[in-house]
Formats: C-alpha cells, structure tokens, sequence
C-alpha cells in the first residue's frame, strides 16, 4: 500500500513530538489505544486559563505510520484553538486531509479520541463538565 | 561497494528468479512448444523428454523416485491434494488429521475445509520456541487418525520442526506422514527417504525458480501412497493431478532445484553466516528480541521484534530502500497481528513489533551492513516518539495500564 505523501511527511518530519508536565493543572493529556492493537496515541495540550485557547500541542505515538502522521497532524491543528473548537475535530477532517484510505481510517478516530480525551482531561482538572467523547 | 536498491529481504514470500533458469526455460515457450502429452509427433516427444529431464532434476533434490513427483501449480494446489486427497481416499481407515497452529493457511484452512466436510482435525500448539512437542503430538493420536500434517521449515520464524522424529511417531502407529516443505527445500538438505517422508509439498519461486510450479512428492513403496485427485481430466500424473503440463515452468522449476542442489552447502554458509551478522547487531539493541528456536532454524531467516514500535511503523522508515515484511497486521481489517507468534505465546505488543528477515541467493554483505544501520536507526527514532517506550523508560509496567481498547 502506498502512503500519501503528507503521510510520509509527517512521518519523516513529526511536528511536535514531545512531553509536557502531566501534573500540570493546565496541561490535559490523552493516551488513547493499546499495545495490543498495534497503537497507543498519547496527545497533550497547555491551555490559557483565561482564554482556554491552546498554546501548545505534544504528542507520542505507537503505530503505523498514518497513525503518527494522524497525532502530528491533530498537534498542528489544536495550537491556537480554544478547547471548544478542538472538540469539534472531526476525524473525517483527518481522513481527507491526510488521504488517509479506508484500513487507516481508525488512525483518523484514535487521533479524534486523542484529542477529546486530551480536552476532558483539562476540564476534570479545572472543574468543568467533560465533552462527550 | 555499490547496493542495487531497493535491497530485496523478503525471500520468503517469493524469491528472484536465477537468469540460470530463465535461460533454461525460454526454448519451450516458442520453438519447444509442444503438449508433452501429444503421443504422434516431435513436439510432444521434446516436451514430454524436457518434463522427464526436469523431473529427475527435482526427485534428485529431495532424494526421491522421479515418477513419486506430481507437478502442480504450487505449493498451495500440492497442500491441498495432499490434505484433501488423503482424507478422501483413506476415509474407510478414519477421519482425523493432526497438524499444528503454526502451519501455512494453505494447510490451515484446507484443514477448515476438511473438518466442514465431516474430517476430525487436530491443531497442536507448539512450545514458546516454536517446536511441536513431540509427546503431545503422540499422545494425539488416536485409532481414526490417517495424516500427520507438520511443516518442515516454517515461513514467518524459520523454526525447522523435527521431521525424522515426527516421521518415526506416524510410522509406528502406522499413519501417514505429510510436510509442507516449501521453505526448506532447496535451502537445506531435504532427503525424503531419510527424514520417513510419505508426503511432501514444494514450490518453485522459493527457490529462484519460475511462480505457478510446485510438486506433491507422493511415496510409491513403504507404504504405497495414493491420494484422490482434486481435479478431473486427461489423467496426468498418475491420475493425481490433471491438467496439461506447464512444461516451460517445470522446466526452469527443474534446473532450479539442480542449482539449489549443486550451490546448497557454500549457500547455506554464506547465508547463516549473514544471518548471524544481522541478528547480532539488531539484538543488541535494548528490548530487541529473536524469535523462535535458534539452532532449529533455516539459514537465511531471522525474525526480530523490536519492543515498542509498531512494525509497519517501523518499514515506514526504510521501505523506499529495504524490502521487508513485518508480523504486524496493522493493513488488515481484523488488527490482528502474525498468528504465527502468538502461537509461541507472543504477547500482541511483541508480535506487532516484529519484522521478518529472508536473505536470499542474491543478498550481498554491503545489503546486510546497510540494513543494520537503517533499522537501527529507525527504531531509535521510533522509540524517540513511542508514548510505550517513555513509559517503559519510567519503569512503569505497561500490563498494568488499563488501556483503552479500541
């Protein structure tokens, strides 16, 4: 099978490969997936408080090659949005950005899982209602 | 010394052909173009000639008669004769067939096939080295089995089972012995008189040899064996196979197990001691680890796992330059990864994390050299990004992650 070539761009080149302070009370982080099933996602954001918008986006993955081009993708496109906005990734959003064909696609839906996992996290450590993930 | 990218490690999904062979073939495919079963004239009396040339070509390989050969389309076709051609003419003697959960899906789901059709099959589980247990597999067996069906050499781990022992256990309770030999012949010496064999699939493109030609080696004395035809028609081959012959490809299936013969020990040399070379350098790696038996093993075949990263991740980062193919199954809709290692009691993680080395006639040192270093590489940039490989290095034990299935 045959990568799209973004794919192999953010493979060759991961954007925001990295580990923020999990303690953090305004870091949220997701892991998402299983050894076992060949990917483990791990998102994190650094949020302003005041603002809730995103300043920072890290990422680690286990998996395929669209699975670390999906999480690579999902840190560049959470920096500069507020929470409420992150939420509203769509993985299909991923899918076509990324050519992603129909095998991959459960890379496109851990990247989403990832990122409202992440968000939830931030909201249960400032007391805010979690967002149906 | 220069490298002929991309480097081919996957020898034991197909091999090049040798120009060797090609060279021997070309003639039958215009100016010898006869039917070897045409009787009346000079074109079929070339072709048949060139068949029974190629036929003693490959008895001589495994040792055997050159009438006990019947050419097939492949390994997969003589896997299921063999199978389906057992159970059909020796019903009257019982139903039950042993094999093992580390067999090819030729034999694997020929075995689904047979126990739909009213067959008994039982699928020994094999120790975490890959071998079959020897008293299991005798403790087995009962008064309706007819067929032992175990693997000579297997294609993911390259485990070679222990044939004369499993020969001697179906002799002595006087069942048939059948091995899907497709990874061992021609790489290893494969005596079908020596190792007890009655049975014995093969296949030409393992072994630099044309695709689309195998053989069933069937035995002709102690004991007599005879299988019912899975196809009907003219009656070739002793009536266990019909079809007119493909005499081109039998040919350079031919002259390829006469070069596997003639080259075999240097080759053997030559490729274990590459093998070595690149097994010792990868499972020097922190948390990389062989897989199957060491010493049991077909000389050209490694197969490594690398602990926290994914495999098909892993090609991603040299599969413009190096051919290789990985346990994980991260393409397939199931998710499931090789069911061959997780037969040896893998856990998913490691069966994920593996890739497959198959070295062949045309592997160089140069190929070896630059493949250490690019895999090595990779995985140290894998790990780099691997959330498992921080958590790892943290000392946090991963099986006590609950982890979000998906």
């Amino acid at each position: 099978m045959a990568y799209s070539e973004k794919v192999i761009d953010h493979y060759t080149n991961p954007k925001n490969v990295g580990t923020l302070d999990k303690e953090s009370k305004n870091v949220g982080t997701g892991l998402v997936g299983a050894p076992e099933c060949g990917d483990v996602m791990r998102l994190q954001i650094e949020v302003d408080e005041q603002t809730h918008i995103i300043k920072d986006a890290k990422f680690k993955t286990f998996g395929c090659g669209s699975a670390i081009a999906s999480s690579s993708l999902a840190t560049e496109w959470l920096k500069g949005k507020t929470i409420d906005e992150a939420g509203k990734i769509d993985n299909m959003d991923i899918v076509e950005e990324l050519s992603l064909p129909p095998v991959k696609i459960h890379c496109s839906v851990l990247a989403e899982d990832a990122i409202k996992s992440a968000i939830n996290d931030y909201r249960a450590k400032n007391g805010l209602a979690p967002i149906e993930e | 010394m220069d490298i002929n990218f991309p480097i081919y490690l996957d020898n034991n999904a197909t091999t090049p052909m040798d120009p060797r062979v090609l060279e021997a073939m070309l003639p039958y495919f215009t100016q010898k173009f006869g039917n070897a079963a045409s009787r009346n004239h000079s074109f079929g009396w070339v072709a048949e000639e060139a068949v029974d040339y190629a036929r003693e070509q490959v008895a001589q390989l495994i040792n055997c008669d050159p009438k006990e050969i019947i050419f097939t389309s492949g390994a997969t076709e003589a896997d299921n004769l063999a199978l389906k051609g057992v159970f059909e003419m020796y019903a009257s003697k019982g139903n039950h067939i042993i094999t093992c959960t580390t067999e090819h899906k030729a034999v694997l789901d020929t075995c689904k096939h047979i126990e739909k059709n009213g067959g008994k099959v039982s699928y020994l589980d094999v120790k975490p080295d890959g071998l079959i247990d020897l008293e299991l597999l005798e403790k087995t067996i009962t008064p309706q089995t007819i067929l032992i069906a175990i693997m000579y050499g297997n294609n993911e781990i390259g485990v070679i089972q222990p044939i004369k022992e499993i020969a001697a256990i179906a002799k002595k309770h006087n069942i048939l012995f059948f091995t899907d030999a497709t990874q061992a012949v021609g790489k290893i010496p494969v005596d079908v008189i020596a190792d007890g064999i009655d049975l014995m699939a093969f296949s030409a493109h393992k072994m630099y040899g044309p695709k689309g030609v195998g053989a069933l080696y069937v035995r002709r004395k102690n004991p007599r064996v005879k299988v019912t035809a899975q196809m009907d028609g003219g009656g070739h081959e002793r009536g266990m196979r019909s079809g007119t012959l493909n005499v081109p490809s039998i040919v350079g299936f031919g002259k390829a197990c006469e070069l596997c013969r003639l080259e075999m020990d240097a080759e053997a040399k030559r490729l274990s001691a590459l093998r070595d070379k690149l097994q010792n350098a990868l499972s020097q790696m922190d948390e990389a680890y062989v897989n199957g038996n060491l010493e049991h093993r077909l000389p050209h075949v490694a197969n490594i796992s690398f602990k926290y990263v994914e495999g098909e991740g892993l090609l991603m980062g040299f599969n413009k330059q190096i051919a290789l193919s990985s346990g994980s199954a991260c393409t397939s809709a199931s998710l499931e990864p090789s069911y061959v290692l997780k037969a040896l009691g893998l856990g998913d993680d490691l069966a994920h994390s593996s890739l497959r080395f198959g070295l062949g006639r045309f592997t160089t040192e140069a190929e070896i050299d630059y493949t250490i270093n690019a895999i090595r590489d990779t995985v140290l940039k894998l790990r780099e990004m691997s959330p498992l490989w921080e958590m790892f290095k943290e000392g946090i034990d991963l099986d006590t992650v609950a982890w979000a299935h998906h």
